[in-house]
């Protein structure tokens, strides 16, 4: 165990790209060596994301505030590729790792039996995603990106079909052009500073030509036009509600934290590049983050009462999600309070895994309203063969699964509408009280507010309209067949919600110190550059 | 040199964007393919233009970066090739896909009511 406590931040990389790459060798056929090798790589990633979680919190000596650092190939930090990991990464690669377990366990119910390849991709998504968390190089984020938007077209197109291909022929235009706007903005940053180390930008911001700041703030938006399409912003986010809802359901509950990571990586940049410390730079970009992410909110309340289709309400919710924290980055990093961004990444968690949940119910509740038949019962079985074991015969026959279904979809609704008493609400409490304090300076503080209740009551309304035509207009008699794979994750996902809430107070203390290191980038750019090689460190022998 | 290299990014990203708006997927991946040479030039050029300088320096001894071209780029570049062929070959398969499922070329699936 002497390698393992600096080489366990790699390990959210490398993992599930090892498990991918033996998914490969495995044939069609032997589907359940696939699925275990998936879920143990799910497991092993989320304990050893736990574990940096845990690392990122530091002892009473460092002052709470622990960033972790893995050099790549040992080059020192702003010539090689570094590695980094603080509590905002840390708590991304826990809620990926949280989302992931739950999703693979579903698509055993059957989607992962519809086409080719499925366990792979996922697995190669998860490193996209982790990889994105966990870079310090604007560049190496580039790469990540492509990792995890390569792997999400295959899931996207996963079991085929028309709808599909036509969701993801968009999907995937839409996403190139933006990849070829990043590296456009990420070589106007490297030829205005010489450098692609966040670290390093952070000091080299301040110092900046006046005749170069414009370039490189050129660059900075048109780099973020990329994130922002990714975080599905208003008007970028055109193609978003269709590709969800074409997505087969544990692929889209996964897809639920791709728009997050636009988000993440928007408060990580600006705070690094555009904080306080960025001299005539400091906010640039901040009045662009609010109103846009107010719009996606409102697009996001106007699509959620629109839709009459579950799956088309939950991908507007996605939006609305992504939307509250892309405006809550602008106020905070334009001056505002910062319990705002503390609030509004709780609120993430929770929106996050509520949507989650929201999309592996869709197809549960579907069967209930006799809307579709059962996916077992349609489903083209291209790879079966007598030895291949039969169906899962798992079936729930108690009457109380309408009941458990309903309750679950409940939870789910109350939290993602921003009820008490669960995780919603205290975010979005959390949200109004600090804006209730930048009143006097923000004059968006009141529209913010409003929009926060206002979508708070859509979603109800959208949910709670759905929910009685589902459970009680249905008019099947007999209760439908739902395996217990598909009940178990679903209930893992409200159970998380639920101890999400009982454990605010811890979650949300752990959000202002976030918060508190966020505002704080020269630390970390001293910390990344200071980061010691391995070569030099001693050796107890 | 510069006007040369300026002009040739800026023709064929003027190309590829007019070419994603169009409604023919073939359009839309000759677009995307205009697009990313325009973007690769781009990336080339933000290592400064310079002509028959080498990337490399010689090992020890006082060098004068002056005289010798940003390896950094080249690599950038590189990798951004690689990427962009790859996705595009996705895209491809995706466009026979669609064209194969709806049975036009048209970005939507359908053709559009006259």
């Amino acid at each position: 165990m002497s390698v393992a406590p600096e080489h366990l931040i790699i390990a959210p990389i490398v993992v599930p790209f090892l498990a991918g790459a033996l998914t490969l060798i495995y044939d069609e056929r032997q589907r359940r060596a696939k699925l275990a090798i998936g879920l143990l790589s799910c497991a092993v990633t989320l304990l050893a994301a736990i574990e940096l979680l845990a690392r990122s919190k530091g002892s009473d000596l460092t002052g709470g505030n622990d960033i972790g650092f893995y050099l790549l190939g040992d080059w020192s930090a702003p010539y090689g590729i570094v590695l980094v990991v603080d509590r905002l990464s840390a708590m991304m690669l826990v809620l990926t790792g949280l989302l992931a377990l739950p999703a693979l366990i579903f698509s055993a119910a059957g989607t992962h039996r519809q086409g080719q390849h499925f366990h792979a991709m996922f697995q190669f998504l998860l490193m996209g995603l982790n990889g994105a968390f966990l870079t310090g190089d604007l560049f190496n984020l580039f790469v990540f990106f492509e990792v995890l938007l390569a792997a999400s077209y295959g899931l996207l197109l996963h079991g085929g079909g028309e709808a599909k291909v036509r969701a993801g022929l968009h999907y995937i235009a839409i996403n190139l052009t933006a990849s070829l706007l990043f590296l456009v903005g990420v070589s106007l940053v490297y030829g205005v500073t010489g450098t692609l180390n966040m670290a390093h930008l952070v000091q080299l911001v301040s110092g900046l030509d006046d005749d170069q700041r414009p370039l490189f703030q050129a660059g900075a938006g048109i780099m973020a036009v990329a994130f922002l399409v990714k975080a599905g912003i208003w008007p970028l986010s055109f193609w978003l509600p269709s590709t969800y809802a074409a997505g087969a359901a544990p692929v889209a509950a996964l897809f639920a934290v791709m728009t997050k990571v636009g988000a993440y990586v928007l408060v990580r940049l600006s705070f690094l590049i555009f904080g306080a410390h960025a001299g005539a730079s400091a906010g640039f970009g901040s009045q662009v983050l609010l109103a846009g992410g107010l719009t996606t909110v409102t697009f996001g309340l106007l699509g959620v009462l629109a839709s009459r289709e579950m799956d088309r309400v939950a991908a507007f919710l996605v939006m609305i999600s992504s939307g509250t924290v892309i405006a809550a980055t602008g106020v905070v990093t334009g001056g505002g309070p910062a319990g705002v961004l503390s609030a509004a990444l709780f609120y993430m968690l929770g929106s996050t895994l509520a949507v989650s949940a929201i999309f592996l119910l869709i197809e549960p509740m579907r069967r209930l309203g006799g809307e579709a038949e059962l996916i077992t019962d349609e489903e083209t079985d291209d790879y079966d063969d007598p030895d291949d074991d039969p169906r899962p015969e798992m079936v729930l026959a108690f009457p109380g699964t309408v009941t458990v279904l309903s309750l679950a979809f409940g939870v789910t609704m109350i939290a993602s509408a921003g009820l008490p008493p669960l995780s919603g609400f205290i975010g979005k409490l959390g949200m109004v009280q600090g804006l209730l304090d930048d009143t006097g300076r923000d004059r968006w503080a009141w529209g913010f507010i409003t929009l926060l209740f206002l979508s708070g009551f859509a979603t109800l309304l959208a949910t709670m309209r759905i929910g009685i035509r589902t459970f009680w207009g249905s008019e099947a008699i007999e209760p439908p067949r739902i395996l217990a794979l598909e009940f178990a994750p679903i209930l893992l996902l409200v159970g998380l919600l639920a101890v999400l809430s009982v454990k605010a107070e811890v979650t949300l203390g752990y959000m202002v110190d976030t918060t508190d290191a966020l505002l704080r980038p020269t630390l970390y750019a001293e910390g990344v550059l200071g980061a010691p090689r391995a070569e030099d460190a001693e050796v107890p022998e | 040199m510069e006007l040369v290299l300026s002009a040739a990014i800026g023709v064929l990203a003027a190309s590829g964007v007019w070419l994603i708006l169009r409604p023919r997927t073939f359009q839309v991946i000759v677009g995307l393919c205009l697009l990313s040479y325009a973007v690769n030039l781009f990336i080339f050029s933000t290592g400064r233009v310079m002509l028959g300088v080498p990337p490399i320096m010689p090992r020890g001894g006082f060098v004068d970066p002056a005289a010798y071209a940003d390896p950094m780029p080249q690599a950038l570049v590189l990798t951004a090739i690689v990427i962009s062929f790859a996705t595009t070959a996705l895209f491809l398969v995706v466009m026979i896909a669609s064209r194969g499922l709806t049975g036009t070329d048209h970005v939507d699936g359908t053709e559009k009511l006259p």
